[in-house]
């Protein structure tokens, strides 16, 4: 810290080493991240099918082409209700399992592996394999519903557009339930546990040490967690794409199936018109993002204080 | 709560059994199914319904599926993209975590702000700029490519722990080495970096997953090289042209998830320590 009084340069050449050490991470970061989001920016201001070098600058159009599409505000749509039932699910479920593991009990190490198991599998291919296992008329999910006669005819899970975006919500939340329920267990580790045993002397029931010790003490863990929850929500494009491909009809196209649609597999590619898709959405999200990361520094700074 | 759940009536017990069994079985079943569908006649796995055992088993599935499927190929283009980014990852986010955690230097909180902005930027705002660039560069044809862009994106989160490691590590450390007259390079390679052992063990983990199961960059980067496909993409094309082979599907995803899932099975340590960290940092 002595080197604080020196010129700044002075400083930089004394830490050069330093530097060095973060080349590597700068110049990938800077190109497979900064870059790209810089150039997006720069795309939605063009009209470009790719096949030429550059495309030609066209001001706000893409972005107004935009705000006219009713298959971008579909897929608006579609990711804003996906966000609103999966993540609440999957955080909720979670954390009721949580509270059911966080005990020593036999088997609760194979219950806690079994719930993980499909956290570690690759979406691409769970979405490809929920195809078969949904199938109306072979799949043995349909098979056993009619079985049990909960069901009197089968149900087409994906290819009804009624259903569909229904559908990949359940398969979502079944494929990463796992990884939460980690996170949960973790949060309610750091709870001590003689706060319950002195609860418990004060006569206080389960559900009332719930609400008065576990759910407050949550309460940081619960915006974190939330917040995850919420990124990983909007990168559905792995399992969307080979699960529904975004059909039918467009019902279960989520905003990065839009993009990738209209960059990667129409006709002709309008890398523009999707990088300013993005953006927009970008936009959206990180302000959603902001928010929670806002509310998440008021809580902590607030424990601090006390 | 062990004592708690002593005092309570065995019915709960036993109604908490049920639940946690019935519950297990919805998320694992669709594994069983594919392994049983993977060894069934095509007729059969429409037949049989609910039985998940196969008459004779098909062994002819797998070779279908390694063969001429082509899932052979695809399984090495995994393999390496996969050893490849966790190479490069570890490399990178081990030095810039090091100095990130450890020295105080001019533009420090500058790149932690700019790391700490990139954990919020969608993949698929990115994508189509980084397969501009890998054009560009002349590295759409290999694997390189597809590593690189792994590598250099959603890589915070190593950064972080590697950071985090070292930061906790005792001053005493380096400045013994230092008067012994060792250099910046050689405290990081010989005294740092072995220290950091655990973390190294979890970023590997962490990174050997999310590479093994990269789906859009890998997609995006082999339109038009069909033989640099990995295994998720190669699922996608199979299914695509034999849509009714459902036993040579399912031993294709058998072939796919199997080295994943048991490679999870030996570090399952690693990997929930490193996720549960996240958290409580």
């Amino acid at each position: 810290m002595q080197q604080n009084s020196k010129p700044v340069m002075a400083r930089i050449w004394a830490d050069r080493w330093i530097y060095v050490f973060l080349l590597p991470t700068l110049t990938l970061v800077g190109a497979f991240t900064i870059y790209p989001v810089v150039a997006s920016i720069w795309f939605s201001f063009l009209d470009w099918n790719g096949f030429e070098r550059a495309g030609s600058f066209i001001g706000l159009a893409n972005y107004n082409e935009l705000l006219a599409d009713p298959l971008f505000w579909n897929a608006f749509k579609n990711t804003v209700v996906f966000l609103v039932l999966a993540v609440p699910l999957r955080v909720g479920l979670a954390l009721l399992l949580a509270i059911i593991l966080n005990a020593h009990f036999p088997l609760v190490r194979v219950f806690r592996t079994a719930i993980f198991l499909p956290v570690v599998t690759t979406a691409a291919i769970v979405g490809v394999v929920m195809r078969y296992v949904l199938d109306p008329t072979g799949g043995p999910l349909n098979i056993a519903l009619l079985n049990s006669h909960i069901l009197g005819q089968p149900l087409n899970f994906l290819g009804s557009a009624a259903l569909a975006l229904y559908s990949a919500v359940g398969i979502w939340v079944w494929k990463w339930l796992g990884i939460t329920l980690i996170y949960w267990l973790a949060a309610l580790q750091t709870i001590p546990r003689d706060l319950y045993e002195a609860a418990e002397l004060d006569g206080a029931g389960p559900w009332r040490q719930f609400r008065c010790i576990t759910l407050p003490l949550l309460t940081p863990f619960t915006l974190i967690i939330t917040l995850i929850t919420v990124i990983d929500a909007t990168n559905v494009f792995d399992l969307m794409l080979t699960l529904t491909g975004g059909g039918p009809f467009y019902a279960t196209e989520v905003i990065d199936i839009y993009v990738y649609r209209q960059a990667f597999t129409s006709n002709v590619p309008r890398l523009g018109y999707a990088s300013a898709a993005a953006i927009f959405f970008g936009i959206m999200f990180i302000a959603v993002a902001a928010v929670q990361i806002i509310a998440l520094r008021r809580v902590r700074s607030g424990r601090h204080d006390q | 709560m062990s004592t708690m759940s002593l005092r309570r009536p065995a019915g709960w017990t036993i109604l908490r059994y049920v639940a946690l069994v019935a519950l297990c079985l919805v998320w694992v079943y669709p594994f069983l199914w594919l392994v049983s569908a993977s060894l069934k006649s095509p007729l059969e796995v429409f037949s049989k319904g609910l039985n998940l055992l196969p008459d004779v088993p098909v062994w002819e599935n797998y070779a279908r599926a390694w063969g001429q499927a082509g899932f052979s190929r695809y399984m090495l283009n995994t393999f390496f993209v996969t050893i490849g980014t966790v190479v490069v990852v570890v490399f990178h986010t081990a030095l810039s975590g090091y100095v990130l955690g450890r020295h105080d230097f001019v533009g420090r909180k500058v790149i932690i702000g700019i790391l700490g902005a990139t954990l919020v930027v969608p993949a698929g705002l990115t994508v189509i700029p980084i397969v501009d660039l890998t054009s560009a560069l002349g590295l759409l044809n290999g694997h390189w490519g597809i590593i690189l862009a792994l590598a250099g994106s959603g890589q915070s989160a190593a950064i972080l722990l590697y950071a985090g490691y070292f930061r906790g590590l005792p001053r005493e450390l380096e400045e013994a080495a230092f008067m012994d007259g060792a250099g910046f390079l050689r405290i990081f390679f010989y005294i740092m970096l072995p220290l950091a052992g655990p973390v190294t063990a979890t970023v590997t983990v962490l990174t050997f997953l999310a590479a093994w199961n990269a789906f859009l960059i890998p997609l995006v980067f082999t339109f038009g090289t069909p033989e640099l496909r990995t295994l998720p993409v190669g699922m996608l094309a199979f299914v695509g042209t034999n849509e009714t082979d459902w036993s040579g599907m399912a031993a294709a995803a058998t072939i796919s998830l199997l080295p994943v899932i048991v490679f999870f099975f030996f570090v399952q340590r690693y990997f929930v320590e490193g996720i549960a960290g996240a958290v409580k940092a």
